[in-house]
């Protein structure tokens, strides 16, 4: 007796083949999975938003729009001095990491491999690696003990912290960058008597300029969003935004956080926005 | 012998050409490299110095030799004959601390595959698109987004609201500050990790090998778990990487949604460094969360390069 597969009728299987082929890479329940993670992923950020134009000073039920919260949340002295610390300190991690990155960039995708350059690698990244909480209390032991030795204080150790952090983070679309482009521009520089620094200047930096851009963006998000290395290290007076709006949150839950995170927000995601515009011009 | 002199001269043009290379990249390297070193790799010698210390009355440390941080780990000392007595206080916290990143890794895998999936089956310009609003959370402020999921599934929340309007439920579904609302923010913190390694695997998917498995008359699921997966193992075991251990480590989370009472690790280790004023334990406990990291990753290592050398 045959075995029961090969016995349907013949006609069947090559239909069925067939129907299967037609839409070969169709999964079913995958397009719906794929949107859930939509919802998922943008339903909470666009209520928060929502409630940040409520009238009513509820989180909870829709009133009618109104902008007063905004008008609060930026007459508020801590809100503002928050924002400011933020800014100093984003823009100091950023010119600092950006600048260290590039070079670093330069050093190992420009010369010939060398030995050593996956530790290089490894040490560049290495704040990528380590859980964010294992940084944030290392970070205050080791300042704790400059504090006690040195005498000195203020918002220097938590620039200096940020700019760490931000360093692999600058890195990357630098290096990208960098490994897409080809030596022959600066080596037609070089071969018309354009000195090293010459070539650097005129050549290479403006063919690396958006990579650079890119890079700089992306350690001034990281920066203003952090919340955990600053909440270990930050002194007093020297709260962040984010900070700030932990601490409020414990305080207790109003449409003026909503509208401070959603100005958080916004600022991310037009900066995001800019970086995908910047490296689809880079593509191009 | 004419001939020696020049070559030895282009060997010693070579020579300094090589060292001046070597200088140039030295000082390229200087800024990054010390940056990194001074702040964020000395800390952790420091921390393991730290954790063999004894902790000051005020914060801080006193230096005096003493084991007791990883004794305290497991025991506790009796205060009257001074016996270690067993204490899984600390032990339970890190094993709920994995037990809540390994469902939230699962969890992300279990939405994420499908969603690289798909993203890597449509046409090229609508995947930059789908891969944009993935990556886009990421760039937003945790904190906020944490927040806002906070906002949802409060009791009062839209979860609860549109559930009872719905008839569905009569009384709120308590969520917030137990378990699963954790376990819902670390999926949600986490997932864009694991859609965007999938997704690279599975980009340089070759579909003639689906055909080929259709061919040779499997059905669906079978070419799903016996061609499609196989194929995207690196990405899924890069994506279940990158969840669990940010998701081991996670403070922000446990912190809004877990209401400060379903401790994990992350927020131990804080309130060590805060309200306990216990830096030596703190210390001690965040190396052992990083030599938990440590171990994940050399398993992977391992478990790579026995996967290399059985291709070859």
């Amino acid at each position: 007796m045959a075995d029961p597969t090969t016995a349907m009728p013949a006609s069947a299987q090559p239909r069925q083949r067939r129907r299967l082929v037609r839409d070969l890479k169709a999964m079913p329940g995958f397009t719906a999975t794929a949107w859930l993670c939509i919802v998922t992923l943008y339903l909470p950020i666009l209520v928060l938003i929502a409630f940040s134009f409520n009238e009513n000073r509820s989180v909870v039920l829709w009133t009618g729009f109104s902008l007063d919260w905004y008008a609060k949340a930026l007459e508020n002295d801590g809100i503002r001095n928050a924002a400011w610390v933020s800014v100093k300190i984003a823009l100091f991690a950023t010119v600092i990491s950006t600048i260290a990155a590039t070079m670093a960039a330069l050093a190992t995708t420009r010369t010939k491999k060398f030995a050593g350059q996956g530790l290089v690698y490894g040490i560049i990244n290495q704040p990528l690696m380590i859980p964010e909480i294992v940084t944030a209390i290392a970070t205050l032991s080791l300042f704790a003990l400059v504090k006690k030795v040195t005498g000195l204080t203020g918002i220097g150790y938590l620039m200096l912290a940020h700019a760490a952090f931000c360093i692999p983070f600058a890195y990357m679309p630098i290096r990208a960058r960098l490994e897409t482009m080809t030596l022959t521009l600066e080596q037609a520089a070089a071969d018309l008597y354009a000195p090293p620094l010459k070539v650097f200047t005129l050549v290479t930096l403006p063919l690396l300029g958006p990579g650079i851009v890119a890079g700089a963006m992306l350690a001034f998000v990281v920066s203003l969003d952090d919340v955990i290395i600053t909440l270990m290290i930050a002194g007093p007076g020297e709260t962040t935004l984010p900070i700030y709006i932990l601490g409020a949150i414990r305080r207790g839950i109003t449409p003026e956080i909503n509208a401070v995170s959603t100005i958080l927000v916004a600022v991310s995601v037009l900066l995001v926005m800019l970086l995908f515009l910047v490296q689809r011009r880079m593509q191009r | 012998m004419s001939g020696r002199e020049p070559q030895s001269a282009l060997a010693a043009a070579i020579e300094q050409n090589k060292r001046t290379e070597r200088v140039t990249r030295a000082w390229l390297l200087a800024p990054a490299l010390t940056i990194i070193l001074a702040i964020s790799i000395l800390p952790l010698g420091i921390t393991v110095v730290y954790s063999f210390l004894t902790p000051g009355t005020y914060g801080g440390v006193t230096w005096e030799f003493s084991t007791d941080s990883y004794v305290q780990f497991l025991f506790q000392r009796d205060i009257f004959d001074d016996t270690l007595v067993f204490n899984s206080a600390y032990v339970s916290i890190f094993l709920r601390s994995i037990g809540l990143a390994l469902g939230a890794t699962l969890g992300a895998l279990i939405l994420g595959f499908p969603t690289a999936y798909f993203i890597a089956t449509k046409p090229r310009e609508q995947r930059n698109i789908w891969l944009f609003l993935i990556t886009l959370p990421f760039w937003t402020n945790l904190l906020i987004r944490t927040y806002a999921m906070l906002l949802i599934i409060r009791d009062e929340g839209i979860i609860n609201i549109m559930l009872m309007k719905a008839g569905i439920i009569s009384s709120p579904l308590t969520i917030l500050y137990t378990d699963t609302a954790v376990f819902i923010g670390l999926i949600y913190s986490f997932l864009p990790f694991m859609v965007l390694p999938i997704y690279a695997s599975l980009e340089k998917l070759d579909f003639s090998l689906v055909e080929a498995g259709y061919d040779l008359y499997a059905n669906r699921l079978k070419v799903l778990f016996h061609v499609i997966v196989p194929l995207a193992k690196p990405g899924i075991v890069a994506g279940c990487i990158l969840v669990f251990i940010p998701g081991l480590g996670a403070y922000i989370t446990p912190e809004l949604l877990g209401g400060g009472k379903k401790l994990m690790i992350g927020n131990m280790i804080a309130m060590q460094f805060g309200a306990s004023r216990n830096w030596p334990f703190g210390s001690a406990a965040a190396l052992i969360l990083m030599a938990l990291v440590i171990l994940v990753l050399l398993l992977n290592a391992l478990a790579a390069r026995r996967g290399a050398s059985n291709n070859g």
